[in-house]
């Protein structure tokens, strides 16, 4: 059976990957597959524990249907908000749209 | 429960009249309307006034105004009958028991109460025979002297409150309340004598009269305050009828001055007797009075015969046996007080009588003569001729007042001929010459508003030497309607005031056997007389020849002023149309009624007292002794009261001599031929020129005390007071502390700039510039904000896991 350390990795992995697409890609669409990444990691490591840890509890299981759900929300709205931003500024660069900054 | 019936109340009374009256004129009747100052109503007394708006007073005020003051002065005059009569005809009054008299609490000092009362003796109902007979001839006289001034109901309220002070000072129990009657006068005849305000000689006579009693005054108050703190009364006969206070303050040495010999009753009675000097105008204080002539005419006789002069005497002779506490002059041993008197009184009879020779306004010499007259009464008093100086104060105030309303009857008529004058001129004139004549014309109110003004005389009036701005008067020669070179033959054109001014003047002459003023000096000369030739005393003899001198000059320049007014030829238009406007004009007969009657008095008056002992009049009409004598000597403590001189011929022949002598002198210079028109005076040839202009100038008094006291005086005021202290110190000190807190308050600004603006200004500074350098956080990158977030998750894992394993290591 694979041990429970190395669905850790793999989780860290794909996190760290979601989070460098987060952190260092322009594309604003791109930043929001990293973020989906990073939600994934997370589902990873929900499964994995509850596997491993407390297979006769499933609210590691809820917790993950619970996140892709919230996920799919975030993506409708995340690309809601990208189309939009394109609309305006002719431009899904995330550098471009700093409309916030002080 | 006050019993009106009773004789001792009534006195209270006396004062109340006029004083009320004179509230209610002031408050209630004296109402004034605005004229042009060009009016011919307002009588024009000053140029600078054109244009103007001035006050008038009303015609009903006019009228009620006299109506009220005559009321108020009639009661006070019918009033003092009653206690007139009841006084004569009590007989011994003045002894313990035969004395009018109550009080009433006044003023609380602490354990004492000073007493305001009344007291009734002999002294105070002659008084009261005089005072307000004279008054009262005064009042009528005023309605018609006064009748065109602007301000007559003015003139009414005062002359009201100076009868009121008069009598309350003539009916007062002690000396605290005299005083305040004193020093009312003083007030009152400060502003009436300035009553003519709009003349600049006016109101600086005022003032002058007014400073210079002042110096007296303080000096009588300090010897009053002194006699309080010596006695612990000031009341009249807890002092005066009580031989051992009288032999206490006699006994005491004198503060101060008390090693010199000089009692405490001798310094008081010093101090007292230099406010009666400067009251009475003795020298050398005498200077305010001929100035004072500055007031209209019944002023004049108000001070210079019914009240304010004859005040100061009867001050003394109320005080007497203060002064003569420790002394007996009638056995030649003389107080020092007694001694200032005889030797100011003697000096000043002379001194003012010389003066009087050489005037030629004709009120001057009437002042001069009231100094003299009242030096006799003063060196009497001081030769403890007690009786005879308060029977000559009586008979003077009889003939003076009369002489003085006689001469401002003369004024009047002659400044209504030279009126007539211009108005004749003026049918015949352009009208080019209406303003000019419109001037002379105002000058008929200003009965005394032309005073010489010569220019040597321009600025004598208060003494004050001619500063270029002083001179806003153009001296131009005009007509003086005082000056008696421009009358002359007036009696004919005004007979009755002649007869009675004539009448007057012989009686001040002392005309023998027919006059008061005979009697009355007499009667001094003869107790000085009597006592010298008792004991060889200096000083009675010393007054009794100055006396005598005064005497006969008094006779002379009566005889001149007589005939260079009254006899020869007129000697100007003026005096060809002189009068008083119709005999049965208001005014005319205002004007003549009061001298009438004063006339009566300037002759009988002096029937009172004229000695049993005197040839043919003694059994006349002093069969049963000498009744002023008999009346007035209870006054005194039985052991004060004088010797009775016995009849001497030599004295009496001395008054024959020097009267008539005096008379026939004077009639033969001036009388017999009488001045022409534009004629120096024969005096100028008698006398020196240099010693005639000496004379004429009064000694220089005036000049000298302009170069001693005002030049110094205002040298002091600008140069010590002004440049040095007012500048110097005063100012000096203010900038001073002006600039110690300018300073002060620079400080306080920087310290405010520095420190309170630094600290509260740097706070928002600081956390401005905070948000500049924070702001810099906020880029707008998201990703950037992402790495802030993951890095803080890192340091907060790293410190959760280091931690973690410190708890662990732990245990």
């Amino acid at each position: 059976m694979v041990p429970l350390w190395m669905y850790l990795t793999v989780a860290a992995a794909l996190f760290s990957i979601g989070m460098y697409g987060v952190l260092a890609r322009r594309n604003a669409v791109a930043v929001l597959m990293g973020i989906e990444l990073m939600l994934n990691a997370v589902n990873l490591n929900l499964i994995a524990f509850w596997r491993y840890l407390t297979p006769f509890n499933m609210s590691g299981q809820a917790f993950a249907a619970f996140v892709l759900v919230v996920a799919a929300a975030e993506v409708a709205v995340g690309l809601a908000i990208i189309i939009a931003v394109y609309r305006n500024r002719q431009s899904v660069e995330v550098e471009d749209v700093d409309m916030l900054k002080g | 429960m006050v019993n009106f019936n009773d004789v001792n109340y009534l006195p209270w009374l006396i004062p109340l009249g006029p004083m009320l009256a004179f509230a209610i004129i002031a408050l209630l009747t004296n109402r004034s309307r605005l004229v042009p100052a060009t009016s011919h109503e307002y009588g024009g007394h000053h140029p600078d006034y054109d244009g103007m708006l001035v006050p008038v007073v009303a015609p009903w005020s006019r009228v009620l105004s006299i109506v009220v003051g005559m009321a108020g002065m009639t009661a006070a005059w019918l009033m003092s009958l009653v206690v007139f009569f009841q006084g004569i005809s009590t007989s011994k009054l003045g002894l313990d028991d035969k004395v009018f008299e109550s009080s009433r609490n006044w003023l609380a000092t602490g354990v004492e109460t000073f007493r305001i009362g009344i007291l009734v003796d002999p002294l105070t109902v002659v008084m009261l025979f005089m005072v307000p007979l004279v008054v009262m001839c005064i009042f009528i006289y005023s309605i018609g002297y006064m009748a065109h001034d602007p301000r007559q109901a003015r003139f009414f309220a005062l002359i009201s409150l100076f009868a009121g002070a008069m009598l309350t000072l003539v009916v007062a129990d002690n000396l605290l309340l005299l005083f305040v009657g004193w020093e009312v006068m003083g007030v009152c005849s400060y502003l009436l004598i300035g009553f003519w305000y709009e003349k600049k000689s006016a109101y600086r006579a005022a003032i002058k009269a007014f400073t210079t009693t002042r110096v007296a005054d303080v000096i009588m108050l300090l010897g009053i305050v002194y006699l309080y703190t010596m006695t612990g009364t000031l009341s009249f006969r807890d002092i005066l009828y009580n031989p051992e206070v009288l032999a206490m303050l006699a006994g005491t040495p004198a503060l101060i001055v008390g090693s010199w010999g000089i009692s405490a009753a001798g310094l008081i009675g010093m101090f007292l007797i230099i406010g009666t000097i400067g009251k009475s105008a003795q020298f050398p204080l005498h200077v305010w009075l001929p100035d004072a002539m500055e007031g209209p005419t019944p002023v004049s006789a108000m001070i210079h015969a019914a009240a304010m002069v004859s005040a100061g005497i009867y001050a003394i002779i109320r005080m007497y046996p203060l002064f003569e506490a420790g002394g007996h002059p009638h056995s030649g041993e003389f107080t020092l007080p007694l001694l200032l008197m005889a030797v100011v009184g003697a000096f000043t009879a002379l001194f003012a009588a010389t003066i009087a020779l050489t005037q030629n306004d004709v009120k001057k010499v009437l002042a001069y003569s009231t100094i003299s007259q009242l030096g006799f009464m003063m060196a009497a008093l001081g030769i403890g001729a007690y009786i005879a100086a308060f029977f000559h104060l009586i008979t003077h105030a009889f003939f003076k007042a009369l002489l003085f309303m006689a001469s401002g009857s003369v004024i009047h008529a002659m400044e209504h001929g030279e009126h007539h004058l211009h108005e004749h001129h003026d049918e015949h004139g352009d009208h080019d010459h209406a303003h000019a004549d419109h001037h002379a014309h105002d000058a008929h109110d200003s009965h005394d508003a032309h005073d010489a003004h010569d220019a040597h005389d321009h600025h004598e009036i208060v003494g004050e030497p001619i500063d270029a701005d002083d001179v806003d008067e153009p001296v131009t020669p005009h007509f003086d309607p005082q000056d008696m070179r421009n009358m002359g033959g007036l009696i004919r054109t005004i007979p009755v005031t002649a007869w009675t001014f004539i009448i007057g003047g012989v009686s001040l002459a002392g005309f023998p056997l027919i006059t008061a003023g005979f009697w009355s000096k007499d009667e001094i000369l003869a107790d000085a007389w009597y006592v010298w030739s008792g004991t060889s005393s200096v000083v009675h003899i010393f007054v009794f020849v100055m006396l005598a001198m005064a005497a006969f000059l008094t006779a002379f320049y009566t005889a001149r002023q007589l005939s260079m007014t009254f006899l020869g030829d007129h000697r100007t238009e003026a005096a060809t149309h002189s009068g008083l406007g119709g005999p049965r004009s208001i005014i005319s007969i205002t004007m003549q009624l009061p001298l009438v009657i004063l006339a009566f008095f300037a002759i009988v008056a002096g029937f009172v007292g004229v000695p049993p002992d005197f040839p043919i009049f003694g059994s006349i009409f002093a069969p049963n002794g000498n009744p002023f004598f008999d009346f007035v000597k209870y006054s005194l403590l039985t052991e004060m009261q004088p010797p009775k001189p016995p009849f001497n011929a030599i004295p009496v022949l001395v008054s024959f001599a020097v009267a008539l002598g005096g008379l026939y002198l004077g009639w033969r210079m001036y009388g017999r031929t009488p001045l022409k028109a534009g004629e120096a005076d024969p005096m100028t040839k008698i006398l020196s020129p240099s010693a005639y202009k000496l004379l004429q100038n009064k000694y220089y008094i005036d000049e000298l005390y302009v170069a001693v006291f005002v030049k110094p005086l205002k040298w002091f005021s600008k140069n010590v007071v002004v440049v040095f202290i007012d500048k110097g110190i005063i100012d000096g000190t203010i900038h001073l502390i002006a600039r110690v807190f300018t300073w002060i308050g620079d400080l306080f600004k920087v310290l405010n700039l520095w420190l309170i603006d630094g600290v509260s200004d740097s706070i928002p500074q600081g956390i401005i510039n905070f948000g500049a350098w924070f702001r810099r956080t906020q880029t707008g990158q998201i990703q950037q904000y992402m790495l802030w977030v993951l890095f803080a998750v890192l340091i907060i894992g790293l410190i959760f896991v280091v931690s973690a394993g410190f708890l662990q290591a732990a245990g």
